[in-house]
């Protein structure tokens, strides 16, 4: 299915269309990497929507993304149980490696750094989001080790698979 | 010997899937109610059981359910609340990964209840295996007849759907979540009227959480008087606790409620690590109020938590031990409500931005000698004056670490320096 497909499909479960716009915006962030102006009024218009609704949307909710971010998108959990763990630890270890500040991307495009609020997985905690897998009971051995396998899985990656980082053209 | 119910098939191989699931017995509950009980008499089974709603609040399931209303011109919906952000909290998410047939069946049961021909059940985006697994567990039971039309060859229609959430913690608030399901903003709404009334698109609505919906079967399989023969009888049944934070054994337990909170942090998971001492716990997420170690000795149930005056909450248990430094774990439990706040009323948009920058300097050894003053005095203006329960959690939060461990907010603001780190 397209995305036009996919983003009918999601109305179809609601009896209102403004229901569909939070799945129409996953779907369009999963098609286009994050959701640029255009995007959003892409989504408005195929749900015939406002388009204030939609924007208002995608600058409320913390996993849509209105700029790009990088290829592996490292989302370390520093909430409480995570942090009574040595996030804070983690955290430093992640910036000095990638060269990059929390909330940075690197210059290659391959790394986004942020801090989330808690993943709901403190039993393996500390926890870290990468993409859509959970990596937990994470300590600097393992970090280490999960971004020379992301570093390894870039490299051979398409160049398809690699446009995700780039902002779309408009 | 307590027998696990709710997690009984987490080591089961392959459990997520419904060979697995009809193989310990699944769906025979769903059959049971729909062939013996009228919806009517599934709900007396839940008031008779004293089921507890297991998101927080402790309000009771066929009460609620009670309140939607015989005949409506509107349909009647089911919402499942499987929006788990309290931090500490992870018991749903192992429950839709690993048993999700036990989530299915107990909405189906549920819905046909409260009269509802269709049930969302909001999770939080984050949780992709859990979302994968409930996609196909859902077209399963489709597939085999638990969900669908003319259910079991009763005259009972159902179907859910998934709405994933998209990473907004007020979403666990239920008129919040009823306004994100709508695609609008989420933020709690004014109440009455309330949901079992007038709830999402104004129609008829139950919202129920995870844990409580997988309860649902058990009582309608075993009975009520079995599951009121667990724990206390006003707060009863088997119960989930998420330990976690500075102890040996985290992990998702099972066990009776009203059970010591001391012989879950100490026996069942091991106690603090080694060399440490316990601290302080906090025993139902971070909208709890901690618990110093000498307080220990409670029943994990609402009430008795209530009268100590903390709560149960989402029994998201977080141990913090001898080496943390309570300013330091005061000061992230309020940045992460700052954070959350949706933004709609002032004493919590505001009142919590503030909270955060004067905590922020009593930990970095720069506070004044009246901060803890104007601590109290944000925590007076927030807690009462909100729309929903976020800023009093915070405000309560708070002042539980004020009043537990003064001293060492008071070292930090005279040492000038926080003497853990």
């Amino acid at each position: 299915m397209n995305m036009r497909e996919m983003i009918e499909a999601a109305a179809a479960r609601y009896p209102d269309r403004r229901s569909a716009i939070m799945p129409a915006l996953l779907i369009a962030q999963k098609e286009h990497g994050h959701l640029p102006g255009p995007v959003l009024e892409e989504v408005a218009d195929i749900l015939g929507v406002e388009r204030v609704w939609v924007y208002e949307l995608a600058t409320f909710y913390t996993l849509f993304h209105t700029e790009p971010v990088g290829l592996f998108h490292l989302q370390l959990c520093d909430n409480l149980s995570c942090m009574l763990r040595r996030s804070d630890d983690l955290l430093r270890h992640l910036e000095t490696v990638l060269g990059i500040e929390k909330g940075g991307t690197t210059p290659d495009g391959l790394f986004t750094l942020s801090t989330v609020e808690c993943l709901g997985a403190c039993e393996m905690a500390p926890v870290m989001q990468v993409g859509d897998d959970y990596h937990g009971d994470l300590d600097i051995a393992r970090i280490d080790a999960l971004v020379d396998r992301l570093r390894a899985a870039a490299g051979q990656a398409t160049g398809a698979e690699l446009a995700v980082a780039e902002p779309p053209g408009e | 010997m307590f027998e696990p119910v709710l997690l009984r098939n987490m080591d089961v191989p392959d459990g997520h899937l419904l060979s697995s699931y009809e193989a310990g017995g699944g769906y025979q509950a769903l059959a049971k109610a729909l062939r013996q009980y009228t919806p009517d008499e599934i709900i007396d089974l839940v008031k008779q059981s004293n089921l507890r709603g297991r998101g927080g609040a402790g309000f009771p399931t066929g009460l609620k359910w009670s309140f939607v209303p015989k005949r409506a011109d509107k349909p009647k919906y089911l919402c499942c609340n499987a929006d788990e952000g309290e931090p500490g909290t992870f018991k749903d998410r192992i429950i839709m990964e690993r048993d999700p047939h036990q989530l299915i069946e107990g909405m189906a049961i549920s819905a046909y209840a409260i009269g509802a021909e269709t049930a969302y059940l909001y999770i939080r985006g984050e949780y992709v295996l859990a979302i994968r697994r409930l996609e196909q567990a859902i077209a399963e039971a489709l597939a085999k007849g638990y969900l669908g039309t003319r259910i079991l060859g009763s005259d009972f229609n159902f179907v859910m759907h998934i709405h994933c959430g998209a990473g907004a913690y007020i979403c666990g608030e239920e008129t919040a979540m009823l306004d994100s399901l709508e695609g609008k903003r989420a933020q709690p709404r004014l109440k009455p009227p309330f949901p079992a009334v007038a709830g999402l698109y104004a129609s008829p609505t139950v919202i129920n959480n995870v844990e409580t919906l997988v309860c649902v079967p058990h009582i309608v399989a075993r009975g009520p008087d079995w599951f009121r023969g667990i724990g206390p009888d006003k707060s009863p049944g088997p119960k989930l606790y998420c330990l976690s934070g500075q102890v040996r054994q985290p992990g998702l337990y099972e066990l009776p409620m009203g059970i010591s909170l001391r012989e879950l942090v100490e026996d069942r998971a091991g106690g603090p690590p080694p060399g440490r001492r316990i601290k302080a716990v906090i025993p139902g997420g971070v909208s709890a109020p901690l618990i110093p170690e000498r307080g220990l000795d409670v029943g994990m149930d609402f009430d008795s938590l209530a009268a100590a005056g903390s709560m149960l909450g989402s029994a998201g248990v977080i141990v913090i031990d001898d080496s943390t430094c309570m300013v330091k774990v005061a000061t992230r439990i309020i940045e992460f409500f700052h954070h959350e706040s949706c933004g709609k009323c002032t004493p919590c948009r505001e009142g919590l931005n503030w909270v955060v920058k004067v905590l922020r300097r009593v930990e970095a050894g720069q506070g004044a000698p009246d901060d803890l003053e104007q601590l109290e005095a944000l925590c007076k203006g927030i807690f009462g004056n909100t729309f929903c329960a976020l800023g009093d959690g915070a405000a309560m939060g708070l002042r539980a670490a004020l009043a537990h461990f003064e001293h060492e907010f008071v070292a930090h603001i005279e040492e000038r320096r926080c003497s853990f780190h």
